[in-house]
């Protein structure tokens, strides 16, 4: 549109203005907040002027915060590598394999657990794997083990059992609507063209359905990446992510300059990996037309 | 349909391992055992009234649905304005409106908690259940947009028009002719929002003054081994409980594209 009557621009506004408000207040603001604590003097549960760009350069000369960042990014891509591999068969299988009718239901079973209380699911996971667990009791009764394995001590591989499970519902959805929109008689070109199914599938079904392996990955990898309850449950608390160093930094040190200063740094991490996925998405996209 | 064998047993092994860990809340939450482990000992109802007699546990319920109750509400309503503006309307500035409101999406929550729990120490706000509240808005709005822009989409503008050409004021039309058309999606919207809302942990745990929220009692509990069979028999219930809004939500959500006179493409959100 290119010009918008002024009434119409009017309305708008107007009728948009309490969420716009809202969060401005209570998001923007906040937001900024963070901003310019992140460049301001610190002292305990206080900031001060001058502004400083200390509280960043002491990002890059202290090993944990480089450390907690990357261990974080590497556990989040390996969680979303993962969920969304296991997803992509079962998304697959649901649109190629079932009778539309009964696609609902199928789709309803997936996301039944996604909707079961989180903490509970996660608790469960501690419950099973953690000390004194029901999957070390149940080995050793059985008598295969004769030591407790304590999976839960394993740290972070233990972290992306119980996150990948933890999400795995949220891969399946985006992947399903792609393969749902793939246009069926251009598999049978293909193979009446003479290709194998499976050729087929790599050549068509694969690339046509990117888009949702990409939304599939940016849903599961954002929530990951600032996950808090699963590395305080597993993984003995002794691994802990951004979140949890945010609230070590910001809460428990009350050191606030230089706990903005990482969480800006950590929400640019986010949106940096974010866009690459949303840029790879527009790749695939423009690469059909 | 082709069949899949492989496919198919495969994806019934998915669904096993998503529910694996959510069969043994009633397993054991019937389980008389005082340890979590099997063999199984005997029936009993006794962590179910266990369960019912924890005080605390009352009070976190209460305050859990309190702030849910709320913060449906709240997101719906904002959800109801941007949905409609951003539908109907275009005006300067509608980009980034329509992107800090959906900030959250993609935000680490952490990050949005801290955010705003660094501002309100700065203004000494005392937290309290309300501060619970606003910052929940901001994480469900979103999805309240997202399901109502969709309810929104599907209505016919031509309606409207004719209710306006008959005489209608802007706000009795959209009394009378929209909102009616897009009740299943605010209903949908208001159960979303409700669960979220009533599952969320981080802000629970930051923004509140210490008072028990249900999700932050749960995983305190979840720590003394003496407590876990009463909260998977608060885990049966809850997820019972989850299946029959989810069930509702679903059923709200076909009447809606029943009404629209759409054809049922199948799935949530």
């Amino acid at each position: 549109m290119a010009a918008t009557p002024r009434s119409e621009a009017r309305a708008g506004l107007k009728l948009i203005s309490p969420t716009a408000i809202y969060v401005i207040l209570l998001l923007a603001v906040p937001l900024a907040t963070v901003l310019v604590y992140s460049v301001m003097t610190g002292g305990r549960a206080n900031v001060s002027l001058p502004l400083t760009f200390d509280n960043y350069a002491q990002l890059g000369t202290k090993w944990v915060y480089g450390y907690i960042l990357l261990k974080s990014l590497l556990i989040a891509l390996s969680v979303t590598a993962i969920t969304v591999l296991l997803a992509y068969p079962v998304a697959y299988f649901v649109s190629f394999h079932i009778k539309p009718e009964r696609k609902s239901l199928w789709l309803f079973l997936i996301t039944i657990p996604f909707w079961t209380s989180y903490i509970i699911r996660v608790s469960l996971w501690f419950v099973i794997i953690g000390k004194d667990g029901l999957l070390d009791s149940s080995l050793m009764s059985l008598g295969i083990m004769d030591q407790p394995l304590n999976l839960a001590s394993y740290g972070i591989p233990s972290i992306i059992l119980v996150l990948a499970h933890a999400y795995a519902p949220f891969a399946v959805l985006p992947i399903f609507v792609s393969l749902e929109k793939v246009d069926r008689s251009l598999l049978e070109a293909g193979q009446d063209l003479g290709e194998s199914r499976w050729i087929t599938f790599l050549r068509v079904t694969l690339p046509l359905s990117m888009p949702g392996v990409i939304a599939s990955s940016l849903i599961v990898f954002i929530p990951t990446v600032g996950d808090y309850v699963t590395p305080k449950l597993v993984g003995d608390g002794k691994q802990p992510l951004i979140a949890n160093f945010i609230e070590t930094q910001l809460l428990k040190l009350q050191d606030f300059p230089q706990g903005s200063a990482f969480a800006v740094v950590s929400m640019l991490m986010v949106a940096i990996v974010s866009i690459g996925f949303v840029f790879l998405n527009k790749r695939f996209i423009g690469g059909q037309k | 349909m082709k069949k899949a064998p492989f496919l198919r047993s495969y994806t019934l092994f998915y669904l096993l391992f998503l529910y694996a860990p959510i069969l043994l809340l009633p397993i054991f939450a019937f389980n008389s055992g005082k340890v979590v482990a099997f063999p199984l000992q005997g029936f009993t109802l006794g962590w179910f009234s266990e369960m019912l007699a924890d005080e605390n546990l009352r009070i976190a319920a209460k305050n859990s649905l309190i702030i849910a109750l709320s913060v449906a509400s709240m997101s719906t309503v904002l959800g109801v304005f941007a949905a409609r503006a951003s539908v109907r309307y275009s005006f300067p500035g509608k980009a980034p409106i329509m992107g800090l409101i959906m900030l959250p999406l993609v935000l680490p929550e952490m990050i949005v908690a801290m955010a705003l729990l660094v501002v309100l120490l700065s203004l000494n706000v005392p937290l309290s259940l309300f501060t619970v509240i606003i910052g929940q808005v901001l994480i469900t709005t979103p999805f309240a947009v997202a399901i109502l822009t969709s309810a929104f989409q599907s209505l016919d503008k031509s309606l409207e028009e004719a209710a306006m050409d008959l005489g209608e004021t802007a706000w009795g039309t959209f009394r009378l002719i929209v909102l009616p058309l897009v009740m299943p999606g605010i209903m949908a919207s208001f159960l979303i929002c409700f669960t979220i809302s009533f599952d969320e942990f981080i802000i629970s745990n930051f923004l509140g003054s210490g008072q028990p929220i249900l999700s932050v009692y749960i995983f305190g509990q979840f720590r003394f081994p003496a407590k876990v069979p009463s909260m998977l028999a608060l885990g049966t219930v809850l997820v019972c409980f989850s299946i029959i809004l989810l069930g509702f939500a679903e059923y709200m959500r076909r009447r809606g594209i029943a009404k629209a006179g759409g054809k049922d493409s199948g799935g949530f959100l």
